[in-house]
């Protein structure tokens, strides 16, 4: 029982991760109708958004040791540390939540300019152009990213005061075998927050309900005479942005290297197929069903039972799912479908 | 009838003339070297493969990477258990990886579009795990499938006793390597290049074609569609084989990575790099990306500087420095740079690319041939032939595409 709830609990932030991809991937497609293989990419990016700002934080200034005494020594110091003491080291350490506050306007920028300027000529076109020009835009990205930090992948370090094990056991008196990193609850915690924040922004909001009008019938949103165009520009930002500070707040967990937005995409299609396409509420809870699978498969007793079950688990799902339930989880009828 | 035979007898012995002078014409452009013209002729079967599906059917696979490490695969187990002689291990390449495509694609062509492309990149994704980790008895993993002196190699030692070194795979006695290595994969990339054209001409490759154009309605009038779906995703598959088969044949090696989804990605690129639907398009395409990938990546700083020494030093290093992102480690960055160029300005491809120019070409010559015969050039300016637009979509595969899934 305790192992079963353990692996229920080490799905939840990769879940996250997929849910959060997903979530964006399919706000783009629900909006805009464009199939957008640069998210992943988009992803990694906001790893670097981390890389950047602890970089930033951390530029430092060789400074005299004045712990050794008995010959010259030099240590490198921060600027923030030499200026703000205690204070500075306190944000350095805290580079990675910080770096949220980097990647969103940043990866909003971006966002916006990729539709402006790339995205927006794709509309009309079939998807495999879609698929192509945004694979080639996934491609640059990562290249470039590669040029500029190598290949190798660059750790973020997790705040201190958050690295360790909660006790979750003892929260709900069932023992303390079952412990978890607190990073990744934290991880958990913020996925829930910001689906939270997309779900209430698109119900609540007047630009939300013009948008999901959007989704439903844009020509007839048109002739209200709104700019809808505009409003599925800030949409695709948005998604982009969710995307980013997905990459940054993943860093600790997985240090981020140029390809690795690759391998969450090719996960985050998936999750988005098995939800429903075009369905947000799909790719959430796929994104948390696939995640939580995952982690169950890659249990000793169950690989001793399946060998290499845990490779190919989430394939698996995604084709039975696909056969038994075209639609996916959660999909609406006629959308995507031809 | 008579006549489109005829033009099709000329593009095929026209193909077949450029192919064989290959090692000529491809020297000076550096490209002269038996290796990265095998290369050429491999991924060009390929891609011709992947073009019946995607350009004839429309069909969008993202997973046919997985045909092409089976093929590989069954080719190296073919060496390593039968013989070494190429051509056993590449009509099993074939046989299995069309078997192998009949599974997917039977369970994959229930459904159509985006759903029909991520059905396949599951199922390629599944096979590179399954291949990289659980089936390590079969594929050996993430080391790779290589020959091993050990092996038994029945055939063989049944015809000229054991052997104490690791033969080299060879066609009756020609060896597989070098320029006889090249033109066995050439022969095979004309005589794939022949049946495809076939194909295309044929009734069946009609119906294909209906299918891309509009499925529902083909169904509605009571063709039962699936069936030529799968029997275009198996001959697809079947040339994928051949290409991993006779990848495995110039090298006797596989590994997983020839089926990661990437893989199967770059076999999309060349379709699209060449011309989707067109019939010398995907092998231009695959030539023009191999030759990025040979070429470009061997290019470095130095030989940069070397090409740019004439211009001053501040802006010779800000000229490098700048190139030297799109060559040598960067190349794939040159690689989608173009890509995206290219479907953005170009969406036929090279194909459409070249059509543009020639009838720019011809246009120019007939303007200048009016203007001669008639001094009053008024109205027959007005006549003279001016790009249809219309009739440009309708050659562009692409746009008939977009018109289909509208």
């Amino acid at each position: 029982m305790d192992a079963l709830l353990l692996q229920l609990l080490n799905g939840l932030d990769k879940g996250g991760a997929y849910a959060l991809i997903a979530l964006g991937l399919t706000l783009i497609f629900g909006t805009l109708g464009v199939v957008n293989f640069a998210h992943g990419a988009l992803f990694m990016l906001g790893g670097f958004c981390a890389v950047v700002l602890h970089k930033l934080l951390t530029i430092s200034k060789m400074v005299k040791d004045t712990s050794v005494t008995f010959f010259d020594s030099y240590k490198e110091v921060p600027y923030l540390t030499l200026w703000f003491g205690e204070a500075g080291a306190r944000v350095i350490d805290y580079a990675v939540p910080l770096s949220v506050l980097l990647a969103i306007p940043v990866m909003l920028v971006l966002g916006i300019a990729f539709e402006r300027g790339l995205i927006r000529h794709f509309y009309r076109r079939p998807h495999a152009d879609q698929i192509l020009v945004t694979f080639g835009l996934a491609i640059v990205l990562q290249e470039l990213v590669k040029a500029y930090f190598g290949a190798n992948p660059i750790p973020v370090p997790t705040p201190d005061a958050l690295t360790g094990s909660a006790d979750i056991g003892a929260w709900f008196g069932l023992g303390g075998s079952i412990t978890y990193p607190w990073w990744r609850l934290v991880y958990f915690l913020f996925s829930l927050g910001v689906i939270g924040a997309v779900f209430a922004f698109l119900r609540f909001t007047t630009f939300g309900m013009v948008v999901r009008a959007g989704m439903r019938d844009r020509e007839t949103v048109g002739l209200f005479g709104i700019n809808i165009q505009r409003r599925f520009t800030v949409v695709f930002g948005i998604a982009v942005v969710v995307a980013g500070v997905a990459g940054a707040m993943y860093t600790p967990i997985l240090a981020p290297d140029y390809h690795m937005g690759m391998e969450f995409l090719v996960l985050s299609f998936v999750v988005v197929v098995v939800g429903g396409m075009g369905s947000l509420g799909g790719a959430v809870l796929a994104g948390f069903l696939l995640g939580i699978l995952q982690s169950f498969a890659s249990m000793n007793e169950v690989k001793a039972l399946v060998p290499g079950i845990d490779q190919v688990i989430i394939y698996l799902v995604a084709v039975a799912i696909l056969l038994v339930r075209p639609r996916g989880l959660l999909g609406r009828k006629g959308l995507m479908e031809t | 009838m008579t006549s489109n035979r005829r033009n099709d007898l000329l593009l095929v012995a026209g193909f077949a003339a450029a192919v064989l002078a290959l090692p000529l014409w491809a020297a000076p452009l550096g490209a002269g070297y038996p290796d990265l013209l095998q290369r050429f002729a491999i991924y060009g079967i390929f891609a011709i493969g992947f073009n019946i599906l995607f350009g004839l059917t429309g069909y969008l696979s993202f997973g046919h990477a997985a045909f092409l490490g089976v093929g590989s695969y069954t080719a190296v187990w073919c060496f390593k258990l039968l013989t070494v002689n190429v051509l056993p291990a590449v009509l099993c390449g074939m046989v299995v990886a069309g078997l192998f495509a009949l599974v997917i694609g039977y369970v994959s062509l229930r459904r159509s579009g985006i759903y029909f492309a991520i059905l396949t990149l599951a199922f390629a994704q599944m096979s590179y795990n399954l291949a990289y980790s659980v089936l390590t008895p079969v594929t050996n993993g993430e080391t790779g499938l290589q020959m091993a002196r050990t092996d038994p190699r029945l055939i063989d030692t049944w015809l000229h006793g054991a052997s104490p070194v690791i033969p080299s795979t060879h066609l009756f006695g020609i060896p597989m390597s070098g320029y006889s290595g090249f033109y066995f994969c050439a022969v095979l990339l004309i005589a794939a290049f022949w049946v495809a054209l076939r194909i295309s001409r044929s009734p069946f490759g009609t119906m294909l074609r209906a299918i891309r154009s509009n499925q529902n309605r083909l169904n509605f009038t009571g063709v039962h569609s699936r069936p030529y779906a799968l029997a275009a995703f198996v001959i697809s598959g079947v040339y994928a084989g051949l290409a991993g088969s006779l990848l495995a044949v110039t090298d006797p090696l596989a590994g997983a990575e020839r089926m990661q989804w990437t893989a199967s990605g770059e076999v999309v690129l060349m379709t699209i790099l060449g011309g989707v639907g067109t019939m010398l398009g995907p092998v231009l395409g695959a030539a023009v990306i191999k030759y990025f990938e040979n070429i470009f990546s061997a290019f470095n700083a130095q030989t940069l500087h070397h090409l740019f020494s004439f211009l001053p030093d501040p802006v010779e290093n800000a000229v490098v420095g700048l190139l030297g992102l799109f060559v040598g480690e960067g190349w794939q960055l040159t690689l989608g740079v173009l890509f995206m160029i290219v479907v953005v300005f170009l969406p036929g491809g090279i194909m459409e690319g070249i059509e543009r120019v020639g009838r720019l070409l011809r246009r120019r010559r007939s303007d200048g041939a009016q203007a001669a015969a008639a001094a009053p050039a008024g109205p027959a300016h007005g006549a003279a032939p001016q790009p249809n637009p219309a009739a440009a979509g309708s050659r562009n595969p692409a746009a008939q595409h977009a018109r289909g899934a509208a």
